[in-house]
């Protein structure tokens, strides 16, 4: 099981990679649209990302509430494999 | 009707990123091939090509120069180049900052051969792996032919005509003919025209190779294996990258005070109507699209010094475009000169006839024609016309003729002059 903070790292990597931001930028309120950019088909591929990484799965309606880093992170810890 | 000119210019190619250094080792002769560094080709039928090197490369291309982290993961690198292509090409313009009733007369007409092959085939295997909900979900829009266009008419707020042609190998010479006439039928001011492909990948490389189309016989030294209208030629090296040219109607680039390079003065099409691959035995295709083009320019053939030919390095077309170039200049030919820059930066597919119609432009500019490289023994019917062997050659040049055949029988011809 991974801990909340080492999902958080984990998560702020993908996040970085996929929308070109700075990493500082990533914090649990950000929202992924009106904070760092997505749009969102950004959303729907960082969700298959966070699918991958954490081998969690996420239900349309799931992702749908997802919009901020703290939502994501929230939703992988409670739902980890494990 | 109104003049069309030429105000700006954009490479990205296997010998360089950015005009001035293609140019330059264009000039000095240099061969962009090498083995196949994206992949392991070594059981392909041809395992090299002319690859665009990375940024670390004396003459690399960087992507993260003009293309956002977030686009370039998410699109084919056909379209990273032509972003890139296009953005030099704005910048050298003086185009960066249009009011909006400019951009609203300002458009875009960059095309590709193929588009985005590498991404369809590793989509294609996340699919088959993964299943469906594992495919991006930027798959479609990062692989779409028009997608240069729609990207670089969305980051410099261009909104005149957004079109992209898709004419095979013929694709960059189109897109610069057809932009240009529409600046001439008064439905832009200025346009971004050319071509990008990027298809150094498994299934390009097996696709070309299967067509018999690609040159196998050089492993052992890939810088020798694009070499137009010599004997030993034994097929089409792979190039990729991208040219974009800036096209302009001549007053309004006149009243602002711009560099003018060229006039592109005529243009021709044409289809063989004979076979999907094949050449037409006469080379009746080539013929009529150059004649088109000359026509057009109101220029006697004789004017035209110097002709970039599409000379592919294949068996077949080099020695076809040689014949039509002769049946159409008669005796004119003994005074102008005829090279291909494929020997150098391979075939760029959709990208060549844009990337040449720029090689053009700069021996206009420079008064020199860049050489064929690789030509040391002619085929026979090659007697008495300067096909520039191995060395760049200095000479007058004010008017000039770039070919493009593809696939599917289908041709382009550009005259372009000094102003």
């Amino acid at each position: 099981m991974a801990t909340q903070e080492e999902i958080t790292t984990r998560v702020t990597a993908l996040v970085v990679d996929h929308l070109g931001v700075d990493a500082n930028d990533v914090t649990p309120t950000a929202s992924f649209i009106d904070d760092l950019g997505a749009d969102s088909l950004d959303i729907v591929e960082l969700v298959m990302a966070f699918e991958e990484e954490f081998g969690v799965e996420i239900p349309d309606d799931a992702a749908e509430k997802i919009s901020t880093v703290g939502d994501a992170v929230s939703y992988i810890s409670e739902h980890q494999a494990g | 009707m109104r003049r069309v000119v030429v105000t700006g210019l954009g490479l990205v190619t296997p010998l360089g990123a950015d005009v001035e250094t293609a140019w330059k080792n264009i000039i000095a002769a240099k061969s962009g091939a090498g083995t196949i560094t994206r992949f392991d080709a070594t059981d392909f039928q041809s395992n090299y090509a002319c690859e665009v090197k990375g940024p670390d490369h004396e003459y690399g291309f960087d992507p993260g120069k003009r293309v956002d982290h977030k686009i370039q993961r998410q699109v084919d690198p056909f379209i990273v180049y032509g972003i890139d292509a296009a953005g030099q090409a704005i910048e050298d313009a003086g185009l960066l900052d249009m009011d909006e009733a400019t951009r609203f007369r300002a458009g875009c007409s960059i095309g590709s051969g193929i588009g985005g092959l590498p991404g369809i085939e590793s989509e294609s295997l996340v699919l088959a792996e993964k299943g469906p909900k594992r495919v991006s979900p930027h798959f479609v829009h990062g692989r779409l032919i028009n997608l240069i266009s729609g990207q670089v008419s969305i980051k410099y707020g261009l909104m005149g005509p957004n079109h992209a042609v898709v004419t095979a190998c013929s694709t960059g010479a189109h897109s610069i003919g057809d932009a240009a006439r529409m600046i001439a039928m008064d439905d832009a001011d200025i346009m971004l025209a050319g071509g990008s492909e990027s298809t150094v990948c498994p299934i390009g490389i097996a696709g070309f190779g299967q067509a018999r189309a690609l040159s196998t016989g050089f492993r052992d030294d890939p810088t020798k294996a694009s070499r137009p209208w010599d004997q030993g030629r034994d097929g089409f090296v792979m190039g990729e990258g991208a040219g974009v040219v800036v096209l302009e109607e001549y007053e309004h680039a006149k009243a602002r005070g711009a560099k003018i390079y060229a006039e592109v003065v005529g243009y021709g099409l044409s289809g063989d109507a004979y076979h999907v691959t094949a050449p037409h035995p006469e080379g009746s295709g080539a013929f009529r699209s150059m004649q088109m083009a000359v026509k057009k320019s109101g220029l006697a053939l004789s004017d035209i010094d110097y002709i970039n030919a599409h000379g592919t390095s294949t068996p077949l077309g080099d020695e076809l475009e040689l014949g039509a170039v002769r049946r159409l200049f008669g005796s004119d030919i003994g005074s102008l000169s005829m090279s291909s820059t494929k020997s150098a930066i391979g075939h760029l597919l959709g990208g060549a006839g844009a990337v040449e119609s720029i090689f053009c432009i700069l021996a206009l500019r420079d008064q020199i024609v860049p050489p064929t490289l690789n030509l040391d023994n002619p085929s026979e019917n090659c007697a008495g016309v300067d096909l520039v062997p191995h060395k760049a050659k200095e000479r007058k040049v004010k008017a000039v003729l770039n070919n493009s055949f593809g696939f599917g029988g289908t041709n382009a011809s550009l005259v372009m002059k000094a102003v």
